[in-house]
């Protein structure tokens, strides 16, 4: 598997930024609300237009189509959609692990969209992203709408299947706490630029 | 053609007709008499300058004179087409889109059925040409403006779902496929609706005048199925071709949704 590297990515207010996310690695970004973490991640995902340039393993961002880099570098924003009418054709195969292992069962591939709560959303959408094989993960506070118990049991299930299928992951959070148990590296966005923070005191 | 004639005074007794309801809404304070007789004025001066060139163009027919006449007829339904747009494509894309998709299905179909049905001699006889190409313009461009408005706007209503779908590795045209979908049925809804009605709800309105200028009316009917069918092939291909290449121009190369490429109309 490969790691997902960003090069001179200029994108808002951010510039410049360099960034090496190893296979199987959590990095997290963190900062003000509006200082650009879900735009640095739109920007690597490349759904809107920067500067600089990312890259996975090999292959450059541009140097294939775009829904092809998507295909590989799957982004999971704050506030999911849905279009189809039932959970199920969502996802592009059956998912009865990770579906158990979040509190759900196989029934819940057939509920109506419509009736999800926000926090169902939220750990439904990161099934349906991981249901299409993704080869690197841009998370958008993925436990944002989530109770602790829950975020912990979400937790329990995507670390270990990170480090298993060795995917690169940032990962934008707020807390403290969970940036402690989950990154690899942790990065303060300041102004234009990244700034390292230590991760274990 | 056996067409009673009808005198300018007889126009005058139906106009005082709309007059007495401009009064009326005028007296009721519904606001709408000003903007009612604004309008009925418009249709009298607008028709009777065109009967004026359609005399003179009938007069003279030669080739170059229906060409500028369609030409006209097509800048004009183009911009009628954005003017109906909340939100069009920056940079006169819009009109682009509209115009040419326009021209290529209005004036094809009516260039079609002029050579392979109707058969006038010579085949561009303003007579046939000018109307029949009126009639194609006319239901297209409905046509168009309703699909590039719905798909314009769903766009920007639906930006969420849309690029949900780009991040999970959707093509642009998966992406937005049932925007298109709706915009191409919203485009064609009406046109569909009046072949389905025809004759048992409503008479549709070229009939009509042929039947009330003398036509008999077992040709006027062959004539209202002929240009019934012609305006649906000319609708439905100008509203595909507008809504396909306005998608299109709703991402760009990286298969981006560029949302900022559409302004208020």
């Amino acid at each position: 598997m490969a790691g997902l590297t960003l090069e001179r990515i200029a994108v808002g207010a951010l510039k410049d930024i360099h960034l090496d996310v190893a296979p199987g690695e959590i990095v997290c970004l963190s900062g003000p609300s509006g200082s650009g973490k879900s735009r640095l991640l739109r920007a690597v995902s490349d759904l809107e237009p920067h500067g600089g340039t990312a890259r996975l393993g090999g292959v450059e961002q541009g140097a294939v189509a775009g829904h092809r880099w998507r295909r590989s570098v799957m982004m999971v924003p704050a506030e999911s959609a849905w279009w189809f009418d039932s959970v199920g054709e969502h996802l592009h195969k059956p998912m009865p692990e990770a579906l158990e292992a979040l509190g759900f069962s196989d029934e819940t591939a057939s509920w109506s969209v419509s009736r999800l709560s926000s926090g169902e959303k939220q750990r439904l959408a990161l099934v349906r992203t991981l249901s299409r094989e993704p080869r690197a993960l841009l998370l958008d506070e993925p436990t944002a709408n989530l109770d602790e118990t829950t975020t912990r049991r979400l937790e329990d299930w995507l670390l270990p299947l990170i480090r298993k299928r060795r995917l690169p992951v940032l990962w934008v959070a707020h807390g403290g706490e969970q940036i402690r148990r989950l990154a690899g590296r942790h990065f303060r966005i300041e102004g234009a630029r990244l700034v390292e923070e230590p991760v274990r005191t | 053609m056996n067409a009673i004639e009808l005198s300018w005074w007889q126009l005058v007794l139906a106009s005082s007709l709309v007059v007495a309801l401009a009064a009326c809404t005028h007296f009721a304070r519904l606001g709408l008499g000003r903007s009612l007789l604004v309008a009925a004025a418009r249709t009298a001066i607008q028709l009777a300058l065109i009967g004026l060139v359609l005399e003179a163009l009938f007069a003279v027919g030669s080739l170059h004179w229906v060409a500028l006449m369609g030409i006209a007829m097509l800048l004009l339904s183009g911009r009628e087409v954005v003017a109906r747009q909340k939100y069009r494509l920056r940079g006169g894309w819009s009109f682009a889109i509209g115009t040419v998709s326009m021209f290529i299905s209005a004036f094809s179909v009516t260039v079609l059925t002029l050579l392979a049905v109707i058969d006038p001699h010579p085949w561009y006889d303003p007579r046939y040409a000018i109307p029949l190409l009126g009639m194609l313009l006319g239901n297209t461009m409905t046509g168009v403006s309703l699909g590039l408005d719905r798909l314009t706007e769903s766009a920007r209503r639906s930006r969420d779902i849309i690029e949900n779908r780009l991040m999970l590795g959707e093509t642009w045209a998966d992406a937005c496929s049932d925007f298109r979908r709706e915009a191409m049925r919203a485009g064609l809804m009406p046109i569909i609706n009046s072949m389905a009605a025809a004759g048992i709800v409503s008479l549709p309105g070229m009939m009509t005048g042929q039947i009330l200028a003398g036509s008999p009316p077992a040709l006027a009917v062959k004539y209202q199925i002929l240009v019934m069918f012609t305006i649906a092939a000319g609708t439905g291909f100008g509203t595909f071709a507008a809504v396909a290449t306005c998608a299109r121009r709703l991402f760009d190369d990286r298969e981006r949704l560029r949302v900022d490429r559409l302004t208020a109309g």
